[in-house]
């Protein structure tokens, strides 16, 4: 019998090893969810790790009890099959340790949720409005605003059939002309409307995502603990290019986002460094929290 | 396989000859014959799509179609693969079986049936003809969202009506198979004597009659929005396109179990026919699939975590997906529990049976993890959830449909399954379907979007190997085809019990069943004395 199962198994799993070694050699892959730059990334790359485990185990408990069985009550090692056919006990065991289980996922999952819906009091707003196909930011302080589109290189190179090898272009669709640009260690909020269809604004490394709905105003936030450039893309269908809006925001240190702000033609940016300041102070639950880790 | 049918009619007055038997078909095996035709058509042509989508993934840079056609491609691929080849095969083996496993002559409304399926091919032509359309096929994503909805071009009103079609033929199907299960029992079968298949399907039924009219008026208002100047989903008339989102998922998730109960219980026939042990839990397994299907109405923002709800509402929507995991963990957990300390063998609807079990499990699981909001606003949109939902519809329902076409086959035809052509169809496409599907956990986790035509260069190795994953599964489909051919044109004569574990009414019937299943009402064969009285002990 057991020979029967394998000898079709045997040679497709062979030959389908095969298949899998030859670009094993070469790649350098990304297994998991990045851990990003803020507390509440980290906090949802523990919840995702810990949900993920929880599966594992559970994972580990079934399938092992269907091999165990697959293997060793096979009618050649076990010719006459049990009479059984209910147990009042397993049923309630096992109605009752799934729920404990959720339970006890649901008490950190909402804990992280109320923390990520928690958007008062941000140091800087900035408004953006998505567009079939780019970004326009608007800083509603400062005065600066400015659209953001795919960069020249990439957009060259994305035509069909336009014979350039994506792997010669730097940050191949997810490089843009103007990058949005933040302070670092600042709560920045980020208001999300659209002017023609849903759209929506995912930064992995420093957020989940949002949509951009029109005629509608949502919001998220981000506190990037670390300078650095950060990518993401649009990630709701809005139409032909909709592969083809990225998403780059680079997080400097204070003097050079001042800086940045006076290359952008406001006059004085020292007033908001004062501003920032005053807006650090008025220290809110969640950023003590996030001070803390 | 059909023609086998014929020529073993056992009735005065059989079917009519040629074409007109199938045009004006009243008979529940043709129906569920074409029904079953039918899909494995759509699941063809919906296949070359995800074909097509696959091989413009396989290198990062545009090679072969335009971002518009991928959006029209990725579209159409989930409109026919949902509506013209998982929910009518299911609706085919509901035909076909539903009247020998309760031990009816035939479905109770046979006009209405050939109705229902007939409507099918003009919906399909419909919604195929809208590719050569100025402007192009629909490329909104099957979910329809407006206001991207409405730049469809001349298609957009061609969609509407071909999904308004389909509709129609799911609540007339709904309705036959709702009337025969409750008054054409053969006397004695109790509802808690049911097969599970015939269970899951009665359930199963019900939803599609509370669901698909919620989704015909979604489909509506867009339609009134687009031509009648209405502002249903329109922001700037007092409209909220967010509100087409609660309207289409309060339809959509019921829809998910539309297309997975009746796997389960397809799963639930099989495991205890080579498990050569009566089901584990039969009532908690009904119990099971009714709380699921009660769930399915009250989960349905999860698919939309991202518009912005209030907190109370990710906080309620969280916790009530996360109910589903305990029916459904029941359901795997008896399936584990059928097999512990069988008898099993393990011929080819049994093997995808088992590999349903186990890889629909793994959807289970990103499906819980998908069910975590705070993580979900990561999850969502991304590849992450495109490995979930193949996972539950391909190595979950599909494979279920090809476990049951394998199981009832020789039931159908009269002629034993050829194993080894069976077997290597199934290792072919389990193992090809894994390397399409698992890998594209890793690109969802690692930040890949999901409806996007060309990639950041990160992505390349795992879409490789996604696509070659893909381009096997769609072949191992050939071998599908051949097996059913050669099974349907000849082979060793079936015995009328087929598997030698196999319980049930339909078993009773001369392999191939009888044009007219049941004349008379069968004696209820009493599953419980049936199991006592076993057959297996002899054999060791």
């Amino acid at each position: 019998m057991l020979n029967k199962i394998l000898r079709p198994g045997v040679a497709v799993w062979i030959g389908s090893l095969l298949a899998l070694i030859a670009p094993a050699a070469l790649a350098d892959w990304e297994l998991n969810m990045p851990r990003g730059v803020t507390a509440i990334t980290n906090e949802v790359y523990d919840l995702h790790m810990l949900i993920f485990w929880i599966c594992v185990v559970i994972g580990v408990i079934v399938f092992g009890a269907m091999f165990y069985s697959i293997f060793f009550h096979r009618r050649s090692n076990h010719p006459t099959p049990a009479k059984f056919s209910h147990s009042t006990a397993a049923e309630i065991i096992w109605t009752t340790i799934p729920i404990l289980i959720l339970v006890a996922m649901a008490f950190p999952a909402a804990k992280t949720l109320v923390a990520i819906e928690d958007s008062g009091s941000p140091d800087m707003t900035v408004k953006v409005t998505a567009s079939q196909w780019k970004w326009h930011y608007e800083y509603l302080e400062e005065g600066v605003n400015f659209f953001s589109t795919l960069a020249a290189k990439s957009n060259e190179a994305r035509q069909l059939g336009s014979g350039i090898d994506p792997a010669t272009v730097e940050n191949y669709l997810l490089d843009v002309d103007n990058p949005l640009v933040v302070p670092v260690n600042t709560k920045v909020r980020i208001l999300l409307t659209a002017n023609d269809v849903i759209h929506a604004w995912w930064v992995p490394e420093l957020s989940g995502k949002r949509d951009a709905i029109p005629g509608f105003v949502n919001q998220l936030w981000f506190k990037a603990e670390k300078v650095g450039t950060y990518r993401g893309q649009c990630a709701e269908l809005c139409g032909y290019d909709h592969g083809f809006m990225p998403i780059v925001v680079e997080v400097k240190d204070e003097a050079d986002y001042l800086a940045w702000l006076g290359e952008r033609g406001v006059e004085n940016p020292a007033q908001f460094a004062q501003q920032l300041k005053e807006s650090k102070s008025d220290v809110t639950p969640v950023a003590v929290e996030a001070a803390a880790r | 396989m059909s023609t086998q049918v014929a020529t073993h009619d056992h009735d005065d007055h059989g079917p009519e000859k040629g074409i007109k038997r199938w045009i004006f078909a009243t008979n529940h095996k043709d129906i569920g014959t074409m029904y079953l035709l039918f899909s494995l058509a759509m699941f063809m042509i919906g296949g070359f799509m995800a074909m097509i989508i696959r091989a413009e993934l396989f290198q990062p840079g545009l090679q072969f179609i335009d971002p518009g056609f991928y959006n029209s491609m990725v579209t159409m691929h989930a409109l026919i693969m949902v509506f013209g080849a998982v929910m009518p095969a299911t609706v085919g083996l509901a035909n076909w079986m539903i009247p020998m496993m309760i031990g009816a002559p035939d479905m109770a409304l046979p006009r209405m049936n050939n109705w229902s399926f007939w409507l099918l091919p003009v919906a399909f032509t419909i919604l195929i003809s809208t590719l050569f359309m100025p402007g192009g096929a629909p490329a909104a994503g099957w979910t329809m969202y407006p206001p991207i909805v409405l730049q469809t071009g001349p298609a957009f009103p061609f969609m509407v009506l071909a999904v308004h079609v389909m509709g129609v033929s799911s609540i007339m199907g709904s309705i036959n198979i709702i009337v025969t299960v409750l008054n054409m029992r053969t006397p004695g079968m109790t509802m808690l004597k049911m097969p599970l298949f015939v269970w899951t399907w009665l359930i199963t039924a019900y939803l599609l009659i509370l669901a698909i009219p919620v989704l015909a008026g979604a489909v509506t208002m867009l339609l009134t929005d687009h031509y009648a100047a209405t502002s249903f989903f329109n922001a700037a008339g007092g409209g909220d396109p967010v509100m087409f989102q609660h309207i289409f998922w309060f339809f959509g998730h019921p829809e998910v179990y539309i297309m997975i109960l009746p796997a389960f219980g397809i799963v639930s026939e099989i495991i205890p026919t080579f498990a050569r042990k009566k089901l584990f839990g039969y009532s908690s397994m009904v119990y099971a699939t009714a709380s699921i299907a009660f769930l399915s109405f009250i989960v349905w923002a999860h698919h939309m975590f991202t518009v912005g709800m209030p907190l109370a509402g990710e906080l309620f929507f969280m916790f009530s997906t996360m109910m589903i995991a305990v029916p459904t963990g029941v359901k795997v957990f008896n399936w584990v529990a059928t097999m512990w300390k069988g008898s099993m063998t393990f011929e080819t609807p049994m093997l995808f049976a088992l590999a349903f079990v186990f890889l629909f499990t793994i959807g289970g699981f990103s499906g819980l993890m998908l069910a975590i909001t705070p993580v979900d606003f990561q999850y969502h949109d991304t590849y992450f959830v495109v490995a979930h939902f193949h996972y539950v519809l391909v190595p979950g329902a599909v494979f279920a449909i090809m476990a049951g076409v394998y199981y009832w086959l020789p039931k159908w035809t009269g002629h034993k399954l050829n194993e080894t052509t069976g077997k290597w169809h199934f290792w072919v496409a389990t193992i090809s379907i894994n390397v399409t599907f698992f890998p594209q956990h890793f690109l969802g986790l690692a930040g890949m979007p999901r409806r996007i035509p060309d990639y950041a260069t990160q992505f390349t190795d795992f879409n490789v190997m996604s696509s070659i994953g893909a381009f096997v599964f769609g072949l191992s489909n050939l071998m599908f085809i051949y097996n059913i051919w050669a099974n349907a044109r000849g082979g060793e004569k079936a015995t009328d019990r087929v598997w030698d574990g196999a319980h049930g009414l339909e078993w009773t019937l001369s392999s191939p069943a009888p044009y007219h299943s049941f004349e008379t009402p069968p004696d209820m064969v009493d599953d419980e004395t049936e199991w006592e009285s076993s057959r297996f002990a002899e054999s060791s």
